[in-house]
């Protein structure tokens, strides 16, 4: 599903016309940006061009000060972070989330844990729950991950989003926000995220992905919109523009040469 | 010469290779034990003094009794301790919950008369209270639990003095108790005291808590990494003032064996705790960064505390020496502990 089908059913997730002030400074003016089922829209731009801004009005850390947020065509307040994921908004940060010296599954299960017994013999189901983060983990496509027991301090940095990644698809998690998810990674690891992004779009999840890496947008990116100083600078479909043309968006129309090697776009199916 | 040495070579190398992977995994299992150190180095602490202090009965029931008895009354609040350095804080307070549990008792029920039931709800309730302004005032003010809990430790060691030589006269205030009360807090056998089943019991009761249960896994995360625990909808700071209740709940009860123990109060009495049970906890293989630690690895380091207190009166040495060796004890703990950390981050 692409931009053009969406007018069949409400996109997951819509802003429209939103702006944020803080202390009279404009992070962002009269931004629009609709997310539906199964697509992957980039959204792009600079340091300081509103960014991080705009997904804390989109996971309820802010909330905007003009402008709406709507859910499957529903307008919504999101009070705080809680408000967002129980409307299936998750989101997953750089670092991952997760905490280095605890297993993977108690990490995959963290806030949500599995147990078994009762009373004061309730206690953690570590079997089950090492056998599902595992098979989670491996039905996305992580194979390399053959233990759920060891420290998540173990894996690479792109195995621990990947982690975080399947942890929030597994519990609802009907649009993903990935802030940067590549940028701290080598060229393998970054391309195993954004596999892995591609597999959690064939499986129907909305996601938004922030980067400022053109390559890694146009890899995979169904719709992209570049934001410049708090403003839309441009949105355009895949296709639309080169990878020089968005660098060029992005910095503001200086002329920048790309120094980085784009990788394969990826299949827009599922691969299994 | 030639291709087949050369293929000899790297066959052995290749199963030096795989030999070293075998003991990188060995070793990889037992980092996810972190009592694995502890009880390592109580055993060697435990063989040194086995031979120093050959023939002098450090090794007879007596002399087992007498450190197990110094490691119960420093496990019980030591691995309260630990889970709270676990989950990220420090808690200096300790001490002064001993000293002014044993002279709330002792006051209460030895000068006023106060069944012994009822001050030892007071303490417990004194104990709850001062836990909560510790958790509370450090999540609210966002200050290092390491002041927070210096200025109730002074707050509270000062109102005990002051309370006990206001009501009683003296820093000492005697209460005799007989009875079931006395066998459950200061009980005897042969030289053994009953706080050796306490500690016992706290140091089973918080490994399980710590690795069985959801509220143990919350711990872990809150001092792992909080951010990311608070990221995945854990409350971190209602667990950690949760563990500043247990920590001084815990020191609640070494006063109240104390009380009973030496037949009265005295508002000083358990400043030495505050250290020791850090110490304890950091000989037992808890990472003072937070997030990595076992109970049951603790109760170990009370162990080889005690071992250590206690060797060295056998081997007839000063005394003085144990505070030496406890201090190099600690820089190998510590340095131990933070090379198991690496290696159970890198296997």
């Amino acid at each position: 599903m692409t931009g053009e089908t969406m007018g069949s059913s409400p996109p997951i997730i819509e802003a429209r016309g939103v702006s944020k002030h803080f202390a009279g400074v404009a992070a962002l003016e009269d931004v629009s940006l609709q997310v539906g089922a199964g697509e992957v829209v980039c959204l792009l731009g600079d340091n300081g061009a509103g960014k991080s801004t705009l997904i804390k009005l989109l996971s309820g850390v802010h909330e905007p000060s003009r402008g709406q947020l709507l859910v499957d065509g529903v307008p919504v307040r999101f009070r705080e972070p809680r408000d967002a994921r129980s409307a299936g908004i998750s989101t997953v940060h750089q670092y991952g989330g997760t905490v280095p010296l605890m297993s993977i599954a108690r990490n995959f299960f963290l806030g949500a844990e599995l147990t078994k017994g009762s009373g004061p013999f309730r206690r953690l189901d570590l079997d089950r729950m090492n056998a599902i983060a595992l098979s989670e983990i491996c039905s996305l496509g992580v194979r390399r991950v053959t233990d759920a027991a060891r420290p998540i301090g173990t894996l690479s940095g792109g195995q621990r989003q990947a982690v975080a990644i399947c942890r929030a698809t597994y519990f609802g998690a009907r649009l993903l926000i990935l802030d940067e998810p590549t940028s701290a990674l080598g060229v393998r690891e970054a391309t195993t995220v954004l596999r892995l992004i591609a597999e959690v779009r064939a499986r129907g999840v909305g996601v938004i992905l922030i980067t400022h890496n053109a390559h890694h947008a146009l890899s995979i990116g169904d719709r992209f919109s570049v934001l410049s100083h708090g403003r839309i600078a441009a949105s355009f479909d895949r296709g639309e523009r080169s990878a020089s043309d968005v660098v060029n968006l992005m910095a503001g129309g200086v002329e920048l040469a790309s120094l980085e090697q784009a990788p394969e776009p990826f299949p827009r199916t599922a691969s299994a | 010469m030639g291709p087949m040495d050369t293929n000899n070579e790297g066959a052995v190398r290749l199963a030096a290779a795989a030999d070293r992977s075998r003991i990188a995994l060995i070793l990889s299992r037992l980092m996810r034990h972190p009592e694995f150190g502890a009880l390592v180095g109580t055993l060697a602490v435990f063989a040194f003094f086995a031979v120093a202090t050959a023939g002098n009965g450090f090794l007879a029931w007596r002399g087992v009794t007498g450190w197990l008895n110094v490691a119960a009354e420093l496990g019980i609040v030591a691995v309260p301790v630990a889970l709270l350095m676990i989950g990220g804080e420090l808690d200096l307070s300790i001490g002064s919950v001993i000293g002014a549990t044993s002279v709330l008792i002792a006051t209460a029920s030895g000068l006023y008369g106060v069944p012994l039931w009822i001050s030892i709800a007071l303490a417990i309730t004194l104990g709850v209270g001062v836990g909560l302004f510790n958790g509370v005032l450090t999540i609210r003010t966002g200050l290092p639990s390491f002041i927070i809990t210096l200025v109730s430790m002074l707050a509270l060691a000062g109102s005990a003095l002051g309370m006990a030589r206001l009501l009683a006269g003296t820093p000492n205030v005697s209460l005799k108790v007989e009875g079931p009360l006395r066998a459950v807090f200061a009980g005897r056998w042969q030289q053994a005291n009953v706080s050796i089943l306490w500690w016992a019991a706290v140091s089973l009761a918080a490994a399980w808590v710590l690795f069985r249960t959801t509220f143990g896994n919350w711990v872990l995360a809150t001092g792992g990494d909080a951010r990311s625990a608070r990221e995945a909808g854990i409350r971190t700071d209602r667990v950690k003032i949760v563990l500043f209740i247990l920590t001084a709940l815990a020191a609640v009860l070494v006063g109240i064996i104390q009380t009973m123990a030496f037949n009265g109060g005295e508002a000083t009495r358990g400043q030495v705790y505050v250290f020791n049970s850090i110490i304890a906890s950091v000989i037992g293989g808890v990472l003072l960064q937070g997030g990595y630690g076992s109970p049951i690895g603790v109760a170990f380091g009370a162990a080889t505390f005690g071992i250590v207190n206690v060797g060295i009166f056998y081997t007839g040495w000063n005394s003085d020496w144990a505070q030496l060796l406890l201090g190099l004890l600690l820089l190998a703990a510590v340095l131990a502990n933070n090379l198991f950390r690496r290696a159970a981050l890198s296997a």
